[in-house]
C-alpha cells in the first residue's frame, strides 16, 4: 500500500514536470531573447533612448508609445538596423533628427532588443522571433 | 549603564555637529604662494587656479562672457549637439540639476560645444529648446577652435579633442565641473554617473551656503 502511493505520487510529479516544461517552452525562449535583449539595449540604444524607454526632451523620442510599436512592429527591425531620419510623430509629439542605424547587429540581436522594447517601458506585446526579423528586414527600403 | 548612555548621547552629538557647519568643498586646480606685506607683516597667501575671461556666442547669438558669471556659482561641461555616446546622458543628468535650481539668480550652467564647425547658434538653439531650456540661466556656448579647447584643458581641466580615428571625430570627457563666485574650481563630477550628479547637487547647495550665507 506504502509502496503504491510513492510510485503514484512520484508519477505524479513526473507528469507534471513533463506538461511544464512543454509550457515553458517559449517562455523561456521569451525570457532568453527579453533578457539578451536588454543587454543590446543598454549598449546600443540606452544613451539617448534611456534606462526608463522616456527619451530626453524631444530631442529624442520616448518608446512608450505603444500604439506607434503595436502599428509599426514589423518595421521595427528595420528602424533598428538602418536607423531613421526625417519626422516622426510619437504620443501626438513630432520628433525630428537622426536616428543612427546599428548595421552591426545580427537578425536575431534585432529580434532580441525588439522583444525587451516592445515589453518593457509599459509595453507588453509578447514574443519576436529572429524568424520573422529576418523576414522584415528582407523587406526594408 | 548610565555612563554608557551617556557616552553614546555625547558621541552623537559631537557627531552631527561636525557633520553639518564648517565643511569646505576643495579648491582645485593649480595653486602658488605668494608672499604679502599685510600691515608691515610678511604673510604667505595662496594664489589658486581661476578661470580668466572668455567671450562666446550663445543659443540667442547673444555674446556671453565671464561677466555674466560674476557673483553666481555655476556648472559647465563640454558637448556637441550631434554626439549620441555620452552626451544624451550627460545632458539628461544636467537637466536634473538645471530643474532643481531652476530661477535660483545664483546659479548658471554653461555648455560649450566642441563642435566648432556645426554647432552654430542656430543649432544650439535648436537643440536647447527640445531639451526643454528657455531663458539664459543654461548658456549654450559657441566659440572659437582655440578658444573652446583651450578653456577645457587650461582652466576646466577637461580633456576635449578632435581625433580623425573616432566615429564622430570629436572626443571629450564628461566631467561637470562647479565653479565658485571667484571663478575657482570647486567640484568635478562624472556627469554620466547618476550618483556623482547627486553628489554635485548637494555640493552645490554647500557652496551657496558657503557664499552666500543661509539665504537663498
Amino acid at each position: 500500500m506504502r509502496n503504491k502511493l510513492i510510485y503514484f505520487i512520484l508519477l505524479a510529479i513526473g507528469f507534471t514536470s513533463i506538461i511544464q516544461s512543454c509550457q515553458n517552452e517559449t517562455s523561456i525562449n521569451f525570457k532568453r531573447y527579453y533578457v539578451n535583449g536588454k543587454g543590446i539595449y543598454e549598449k546600443n540604444c540606452q544613451n539617448c533612448h534611456g534606462s526608463d524607454g522616456k527619451g530626453l526632451g524631444t530631442l529624442y523620442p520616448p518608446l512608450t508609445d505603444s500604439t506607434y510599436l503595436k502599428l509599426n512592429k514589423n518595421s521595427l527591425a528595420c528602424i533598428i538596423r538602418n536607423g531613421q531620419t526625417g519626422t516622426v510623430k510619437i504620443n501626438n509629439i513630432s520628433y525630428e533628427g537622426i536616428m543612427p542605424g546599428n548595421e552591426t547587429l545580427a537578425d536575431i540581436d534585432i529580434a532580441q532588443v525588439v522583444v525587451y522594447i516592445t515589453n518593457s517601458f509599459g509595453n507588453k506585446q509578447g514574443f519576436y522571433d529572429s524568424e520573422t526579423a529576418k523576414k522584415d528586414l528582407e523587406k526594408c527600403n | 549603564m548610565r555612563k554608557v548612555l551617556f557616552f553614546a548621547l555625547a558621541t552623537f552629538i559631537f557627531q552631527s555637529c561636525s557633520d553639518t557647519s564648517d565643511k569646505k568643498l576643495p579648491i582645485l586646480g593649480e595653486r602658488e604662494p605668494v608672499e604679502k606685506t599685510i600691515d608691515g607683516k610678511q604673510v604667505i597667501d595662496t594664489i589658486y587656479q581661476t578661470v580668466p575671461p572668455f567671450s562666446y556666442l550663445n543659443q540667442d547669438s547673444i555674446a556671453v562672457t565671464d561677466k555674466d558669471f560674476d557673483n553666481k556659482i555655476y556648472v559647465t561641461d563640454f558637448f556637441f549637439t550631434s554626439c549620441n555616446t555620452i552626451c544624451p546622458i550627460m545632458h539628461r543628468n544636467m537637466l536634473n540639476v538645471y530643474n532643481k535650481f531652476k530661477d535660483n539668480p545664483k546659479v548658471k550652467f554653461l555648455s560649450h560645444s566642441i563642435d566648432i564647425k556645426y554647432d552654430l547658434p542656430s543649432r544650439l538653439k535648436t537643440y536647447a529648446t527640445k531639451l526643454g531650456i528657455e531663458g539664459n540661466q543654461w548658456e549654450f556656448v559657441h566659440g572659437s577652435r582655440d578658444s573652446i579647447f583651450g578653456i577645457a584643458a587650461k582652466s576646466y581641466l577637461v580633456s576635449a579633442f578632435e581625433d580623425s580615428t573616432d566615429p564622430q571625430g570629436l572626443v571629450h570627457q564628461g566631467w561637470f565641473i562647479l565653479v565658485d563666485t571667484k571663478k575657482q574650481l570647486r567640484g568635478a563630477y562624472d556627469g554620466t554617473k547618476e550618483d556623482q550628479v547627486k553628489q554635485l547637487m548637494n555640493d552645490m547647495e554647500q557652496l551657496l551656503k558657503e557664499e552666500f550665507g543661509d539665504a537663498k
